[in-house]
């Protein structure tokens, strides 16, 4: 059974959950020296999948491989996927040299959103460094759809330098809303930079929220997410109120293949977002 | 097809000996193909099998911690031998398997699922505790939100002859793990083979609509009081004879609290990291996968193949491997099977089969590794967890 344009496609799809669906590139473009963000529409027509702000796609390369990427784009949107990835090895430099009209394979969406819903209320703290950005922008488009229904809405975003600046135009139009407070900071300048300089970390100290009232969601390389975390449980946020997405070796995104294990939690299903105080035992014991 | 009949005394049947042949002919006939233990390359081994003669008659097996030994008994008997390195498993979820292939046409590709149509399979001699890891692997693959198609195909069309056993292998510890040696569920026939100088027969027992079928077509009579007796005692033999076992009470709770024992230094010491123990345990169910292209790259195609969390790329991501040591990975897999296993599936990962320890090439045994942490573990002294939590903070 073909999975390209025959109707017949929907069947196979979703009874066999390894099989991916064929995805044409409509536009590529570079975020920065490393990173690239591709828009895809299914080929054959029709829309994406109805995803949640933080859950991922196994995106797969023709004849390379296949790997878990978060969806970047807007949640309201069905018309377009978007998937911001950073080069770093095999299957993501292949993908880094995929052309517009060339295909992609996906599978998704998988994995357990950030709290956006449960946030309601609340303030909120997305605090993220690097390529973490990308899975923590659905959040912000959804809260921002829904801005009056939260309480002071911050970002603290960390990259290496000025030129690691993730949606660089985006977070310009978000730091000119009134009711946004938005925080980069990079960890070496150069002479063009005139925001901070120093770890993410180092933002949480003075970010406008009330501690007992806030939500908040991280992402970025692990350790960056044990020193955020202990941030802000030191500025009195509870452990039940901060949301991290992990990292594991994925290969199969559904609970089959074991590899994304990490203490009783399988990545792919029971996060890659999890309540802190849900793997705090883990995350503070060594390889597991 | 596998449904056990609860409440209900079991309807005990005498298969004598000589009429074995008319199982394997009906299931058979049924359409069946036979998979039953053999006897290949000095090892028990599942394969076809096609008659009785096919099984290891006269066979039985001496297992020790990185010993395997088999050798012809006194007695004729057709299931003599306990589990080989081999696993149903293989049948059930094969180690290699295409996932799909593709072909690339003008800048894309179209993908082309592979059909699942399975064999008809009846495995013969299936032990108590082999029927729990497969309860355990159908929980896995298809108790969650996504089923693996292949192997739910595979179940369906799987019947299952059991086989209570009549003797214990010395790295058997399947009482302790409540697992065996009696076959309770899962089964559509479950044989108990009473071998005496004067008799050799089956007591059998139907677990299934399908079982019902078979065994009516045999030429069976009622078991008497006595030969049902004579079979209990067997099992209860069994039992008696076990000399390793598992105690598994608080047993998570304590591994999830001893991630820092010092254990692990200890067994990470011998470990080899060859991963021997994950390919023999029959629940073991993790996979990888692999993509391939043909010469000229106009098909692709994804293998699924069995995987051991002993592997360094594993748990691979771009930075390194997060199990980096034999440690961790020893660490890994021994509070999956005892700890984690149980919040992630509701049941242990381990049945008690004993593969892991007769197979391990220096002969590391879970029970023991399991024994040193439940008798050394003291809780650490404060100034221990200070550091500790220090060290994990910085
Ligand atoms: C839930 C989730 C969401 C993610 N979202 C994003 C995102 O939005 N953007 C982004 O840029 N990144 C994201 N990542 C990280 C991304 O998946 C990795 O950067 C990517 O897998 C790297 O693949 P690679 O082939 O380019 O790198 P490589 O370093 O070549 O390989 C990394 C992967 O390839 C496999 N691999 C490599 N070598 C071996 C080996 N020897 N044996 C077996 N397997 C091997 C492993 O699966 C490994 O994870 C996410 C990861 C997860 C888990
Ligand atoms: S862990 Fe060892 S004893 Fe337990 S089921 Fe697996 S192979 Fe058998
Ligand atoms: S425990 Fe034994 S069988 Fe398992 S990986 Fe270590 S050396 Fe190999
Ligand atoms: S990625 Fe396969 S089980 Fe999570």
């Amino acid at each position: 059974m073909l999975l390209s344009a025959e109707p017949a496609v929907t069947t196979t799809f979703s009874s066999d959950p390894m099989i991916p669906r064929p995805y044409e590139i409509q536009r590529a473009k570079w975020d920065s020296s490393d990173t690239f963000s591709l828009e895809l529409t299914p080929v054959g027509g029709g829309d994406i999948p109805a995803f949640e702000p933080g859950q991922f796609n196994m995106v797969y390369v023709y004849g390379v491989g296949e790997i878990p990427i978060s969806i970047s784009g807007d949640p309201a949107r069905r018309d377009m996927l978007i998937h911001t990835t950073r080069a770093v090895g095999t299957v993501t430099r292949a993908m880094s040299e995929l052309k517009v009209g060339m295909m992609l394979g996906v599978r998704g969406p998988y994995g357990a959103p950030w709290p956006v819903d449960e946030a309601r209320g609340k303030d909120i703290v997305i605090v993220a460094g690097g390529i973490g950005l990308a899975p923590l922008r659905p959040a912000m488009y959804r809260i921002l759809a829904y801005r009056e229904h939260y309480g002071r809405v911050v970002l603290l975003y960390g990259a290496r330098t000025p030129a690691d600046v993730l949606y660089r135009k985006q977070l310009e139009q978000w730091r000119a809303h009134f009711d946004l407070d938005v925080f980069v900071t990079v960890d070496r300048a150069t002479n063009n930079w005139r925001g901070s300089i120093g770890l993410v970390t180092q933002l949480i100290v003075r970010a406008p929220f009330d501690p007992l009232n806030t939500m908040a969601m991280v992402c970025g390389p692990e350790v960056m997410m044990r020193f955020t975390t202990l941030e802000m449980e030191k500025r009195g946020v509870n452990s039940d109120n901060i949301y991290v997405s992990l990292e594991r070796n994925m290969k199969c995104g559904i609970g089959l293949c074991g590899h994304c294990q990490f203490g009783r939690e399988f990545v792919c299903k029971d996060g890659p977002v999890f309540r802190y105080s849900q793997v705090r035992h883990f995350l503070t014991k060594w390889e597991v | 097809m596998t449904q056990s009949k609860k409440n209900k005394p079991p309807k005990l049947y005498v298969l004598e000996r000589r009429d074995f042949q008319e199982l394997l002919t009906a299931l058979s006939a049924d359409g069946y193909q036979l998979i039953g233990p053999t006897l290949r390359e000095g090892a028990v081994t599942y394969a076809e099998i096609t008659a009785v003669e096919d099984l290891p008659i006269g066979y039985t097996d001496d297992q020790e911690k990185g010993t395997y030994r088999l050798h012809q008994a006194r007695e004729p008997r057709l299931f003599g031998c306990g589990p080989g390195p081999h696993s149903w498993k293989k049948y059930l979820f094969p180690a290699r398997m295409r996932l799909w292939q593709a072909q690339r046409s003008n800048g894309g590709f179209t993908v082309q699922a592979d059909a699942h149509t399975p064999d008809k399979l009846a495995l013969i001699g299936v032990r108590a505790c082999e029927l729990q890891a497969i309860a355990i692997q159908d929980r896995v693959f298809t108790g969650g939100a996504y089923v693996d198609p292949a192997y739910q195909a595979q179940r369906e069309n799987t019947f299952i002859v059991a086989v209570n056993c009549g003797r214990a292998n010395k790295t058997c510890f399947c009482t302790s793990m409540h697992t065996g040696p009696k076959a309770v569920s899962g089964y559509d026939l479950a044989l108990t083979e009473v071998y005496t100088p004067e008799q050799h027969y089956f007591l059998i027992e139907s677990g299934s609509p399908s079982g019902d079928e078979v065994l009516h077509a045999l030429p069976t009579r009622p078991a008497a009081v006595d030969e049902v007796e004579a079979g209990e005692a067997i099992i209860a033999a069994t039992s008696a004879q076990m000399e390793r076992s598992l105690e598994t009470k608080g047993l998570k709770d304590l591994l999830y609290a001893s991630y820092d024992h010092q254990r692990w230094d200890a067994v990470a010491a011998r470990c080899l990291a060859c991963g021997n123990c994950t390919m023999v345990c029959p629940t073991c169910f993790c996979t990888t996968v692999e993509d391939v292209t043909d010469l000229s790259g106009d098909t692709a195609e994804r293998w699924r193949k069995w995987d051991s969390c002993f592997t360094m790329e594993f748990s691979y991501i771009v930075g390194g491997s997060i199990r980096s040591t034999a440690k961790a990975r020893y660490r890994q897999w021994l509070t999956h099977k005892l700890a984690t296993w149980v919040d992630q599936f509701g049941t242990m990962g381990c049945v008690g089969c004993g593969r892991c320890i007769t197979w391990c090439p220096v002969g590391i045994d879970i029970t023991e590794e399991v024994r040193e942490i439940q008798t050394t573990s003291v809780a650490p002294t404060a100034a221990v967890t200070e550091r500790k939590r220090k060290r994990e903070n910085t």
